[in-house]
């Protein structure tokens, strides 16, 4: 390494509080690279274990309307119209009209230009999940590539944020990721962070995705989970949906142990939404008991575990509609969208 | 409601079709012993399942008589890849019916269903399929050509992997061209009855394998039977010593399998999260009950309170309790004495000045179980360090340097297995090198695998099974050149002398 003038970050509490005030890239490099490595045959293991519980009844009854309560139901699409999203947030509402015992789901995600849509078709449900309502997630900085300079993704942020959105789901540069300059990728994040802001002083809450599979390694997975948190990310997620593989078992877990890491360190919680290629409800419920044995179920809210699906929900209706009634039905019997 | 105390989801024993009785498996029959009968338990329940005969020294005898003439007439004259095809069938068998033995395994162990159904079973399967591809091809053992069958073996096997040390002791031996007479354990006679069965189904000629069920005097009768060719134990280094010395000076071939108290390894640049599965894997695994389980864990000393953290962590999200439940981590322990020699040697090192930490695990009413517990502070001088305690007790102890880890590591009179943790490859290679153990694993622990030779330095005892190693544990020098039409005839001596003995195979073995 040669010795040059030590690049300032933009500061944040998180990254002052783990490696002192005056940031530099050097410090944040050094804390990156000096994290222990991940071996994936054993990482790839424990997921496989996790996958083995058995959920049932009473437990697989509260794991399905836990999917449905933490679940981004999501349209990304060029084709995108204001009818569709529509349509999109009357499913997010009432997921299933023939059950109305079902809970709404967390959010809908759109691109930027869709949430003044979804806002008007949500009306008086929009608001906090928590209390029942359902949030606008909208993606931002040039989603999903994040090729873009950084005024037009601060741009697109701030558009978003001014037309309703609850919630950005940011990308990071993966290229500047993977030329080594963490500064970068750092500064990029804090900034769509100040972006969030709103004219009343509250915030966007922030998901930092990381597109997982363009960054390929465990090892740099972990990196950027904890980047993106120092950084000040509420949320990490794995992926857009549109690189292929999206969220898996193994990637999910390694970015949850690094948020208990980070709780363990500082007691923060910062949340996780696994997004793409989750179509299943048994795939879901593998998921569920990955946060509940990782960090805890303390987890299992939507204020700190999403799901990003478009398909997944359906699936789930169709699990919840056998347990209700003991028997199956089928695709006609829940609305495409 | 809380998610974690997950709905019970148990597999139900009414899947099996036991009998009120076992009686013992001779010539291809199941016969009534001479014995009294025993009942055999289910450790988690304390209740009775079946009961089991007692085989005496004059049923032992006839076992050893089936299998000599079925040597003679059957087996040693069927070409090798006849019985492969029978060795086969048994494994098509095994997992045909591989539900059944995993259910019958908990049921009669102890053990997880988790385990049974994820690693005894499949094992036991592979470990047939295997052995079943060697038949045909033993000229490329290593032992030259037409290498020859010793003829009848004895095998005394352990109750920790009942059905696994069962497949692990046959499979080689048939394939081979041995003919059987085996004794599983006590506690654990249930599934060897199972197995019985499906050498009926799988029309294995008579007396090939034949199965003999009792305490210790009758595997004493057993391995001291003057018409036994092979002997092969697996169990405690007490027990194996005792065989040693009764074996010495007859003609008996003799390979034990016995006791460890292993090493794991971590340094400080390891894989933190899967070292700590992985030291939980060691240790936890099948109750403790395994004998290359890694008891010892050898910290480095920058990282110790770390890795004490995480793995106490860990360890609060086992669950342990009903076997048969499928979320079952850590099952009962086997026997009310297993349970009563944990309790001892753990109230040992507590007296010795061990600091003593235990998961905080709901204890069943009824049936014999021990929580995981965790010492620190332990010396390599302390009982706990040095004595096989085959329980879920794990003993820390630090080290400085990759020498000291090395010498502290093979400062035992085990040497059965070890782990490494670390991402450094030239590291782990330097101490595979270095450390006196039989398997060294890195950055994983208690893999097995049928193609890997497995077995111990020192007084965790002597020969290999699995692999090619395993095989020719079971065969010997021909010392003469057939022709090539004879070659696939027979694999029976010409007048039942036995050549010289090979030296056997040391070989270290790395697994992945």
């Amino acid at each position: 390494m040669t010795i040059t003038q030590p690049v300032g970050l933009a500061p944040t509490d998180r990254a002052e509080r783990l490696l002192g005030g005056d940031l530099t890239e050097t410090a944040l490099r050094l804390h990156l690279e000096g994290l222990s490595g991940v071996d994936a045959v054993g990482l790839e293991q424990r997921a496989a274990g996790l996958s083995t519980r058995s959920i049932k009844t009473t437990s697989k009854a509260w794991a399905l309307d836990t999917i449905i309560r933490t679940c981004d139901l999501t349209t990304l699409e060029g084709a995108d119209t204001p009818g569709k999203v529509r349509s999109l947030v009357a499913k997010a509402i009432t997921p299933d009209a023939t059950d109305l015992t079902t809970p709404s789901v967390a959010a809908v995600c759109v691109y930027g230009d869709m949430v003044p849509y979804a806002v008007e078709a949500l009306g008086a449900r929009h608001g906090d999940p928590e209390k029942g309502l359902v949030s606008v997630a909208a993606v931002a900085t040039a989603f999903p590539s994040g090729r873009a300079s950084l005024a037009i993704k601060l741009a697109d942020t701030r558009e978003a944020v001014a037309a309703g959105a609850d919630e950005i789901d940011m990308v990071i540069d993966r290229g500047a990721f993977l030329s080594g300059q963490y500064g970068v990728v750092f500064d990029q994040i804090v900034a769509v962070k100040e972006a969030c802001a709103r004219p009343d002083g509250s915030r966007a809450h922030l998901k930092v995705i990381l597109e997982t599979g363009e960054l390929q390694t465990y090892d740099n997975v972990k990196r950027a989970s904890w980047l993106a948190i120092l950084a000040g990310a509420d949320f990490i997620k794995t992926s857009t949906g549109k690189v292929s593989p999206a969220a898996t078992l193994p990637v999910t877990l390694l970015m949850l142990e690094v948020i208990r890491d980070w709780h363990r360190i500082t007691g923060e919680k910062v949340g996780m939404k696994p997004a793409g290629g989750i179509r299943s409800s048994k795939d879901a419920v593998r998921y569920l008991v990955t946060v509940a044995e990782t960090v805890g179920e303390e987890w299992l809210t939507p204020h700190l575990w999403r799901f990003g699906a478009s398909s997944l929900v359906n699936d789930v209706l169709l699990q919840r509609q056998k347990m209700r009634t003991g028997h199956y039905s089928g695709p006609d019997y829940v609305t495409v969208d | 409601m809380a998610f974690l105390e997950y709905a019970a989801a148990p597999e139900s024993p009414s899947i099996l079709n036991l009998k009120a009785q076992y009686g013992l498996f001779i010539d291809g029959e199941f016969v009534d012993g001479h014995g009294d009968v025993f009942d055999t338990i289910s450790p988690a329940t304390e209740e009775v399942i079946a009961s089991i005969a007692q085989a005496t020294a004059g049923d032992v005898d006839t076992a050893v008589k089936a299998a000599r003439r079925a040597y003679e007439t059957v087996w040693s004259r069927m070409s090798g890849s006849d019985r492969g095809k029978y060795l086969f069938r048994i494994a098509r068998l095994v997992q045909e019916r591989a539900r059944e033995l995993a259910v019958a395994e908990s049921l009669d162990n102890g053990k997880p269903i988790r385990e049974t159904r994820d690693v005894d079973v499949p094992l036991v399967a592979a470990w047939f399929f295997y052995s079943a591809g060697w038949a045909d091809k033993l000229e490329h053992a290593g032992l030259g050509p037409n290498p020859r069958a010793l003829g009848v073996a004895a095998q005394v096997i352990p109750w920790n992997f009942p059905l696994l040390m069962l497949a692990w002791t046959i499979a080689p031996a048939l394939a081979a061209g041995n003919t059987v007479v085996i004794k599983p354990a006590e506690t654990t006679s249930l599934t060897a009855m199972l197995f019985a069965e499906i050498l009926q189904q799988a029309d294995l000629p008579k007396g090939v394998v034949n199965i003999v069920t009792g305490p210790g005097p009758t595997g004493q009768a057993l391995v001291t039977h003057e018409d036994v060719n092979k002997v092969a134990f697996t169990g405690s280094t007490n027990v194996g010593r005792m065989i040693a010395r009764q074996v010495a000076g007859t003609q008996k071939r003799l390979t034990l399998e016995l006791g460890g108290k292993a090493a794991n390894i971590v340094f400080d640049d390891a894989p933190m999260d899967q070292a700590i599965e992985g030291i939980v894997n060691g240790i936890f695994f099948n109750q403790g009950h395994v004998c290359c389980a890694g008891s010892r864990l050898l910290v480095q000393e920058n990282v110790h309170d770390e890795v004490i953290d995480r793995l106490k962590a860990r360890l609060s999200t086992l669950r342990m309790g009903d076997p048969l439940d499928k979320n079952t981590d850590i099952g009962a322990i086997n026997s009310a004495a297993q349970l009563e020699r944990i309790r001892t040697l753990s109230d040992t090192g507590e007296n010795e000045g061990a600091e003593r930490w235990t998961a905080d695990c709901r204890i069943p009413d009824k049936g014999f179980w021990f929580a995981p517990t965790i010492f620190t502070k332990v010396s390599a001088a302390h009982s706990i360090a040095r004595e096989e305690i085959f329980g879920p007790v794990l003993s820390v102890l630090t080290f400085r340097t990759p020498a000291e880890a090395i010498t502290k590591a093979n400062n035992t009179p085990y040497g059965l297995s070890a782990g490494i943790w670390t991402e450094k490859g030239s590291r782990m290679l330097a101490l595979v090198d270095q450390l006196k153990a039989g398997v060294v694993w890195a950055n994983t622990f208690n893999r097995f695998d049928p193609a890997s030779p497995f077995g111990g330095y020192k007084e965790s005892g002597y020969g290999r099974e699995g692999g090619r190693h395993g095989l020719t544990a079971y065969l010997e020098a021909s010392g003469w050149d057939a022709p090539a039409a004879l070659s696939a005839a027979s694999t029976a001596p010409a007048d039942g002398k036995r050549a010289a003995r090979k030296p056997k195979q040391t070989r270290k073995a790395v697994a992945k």
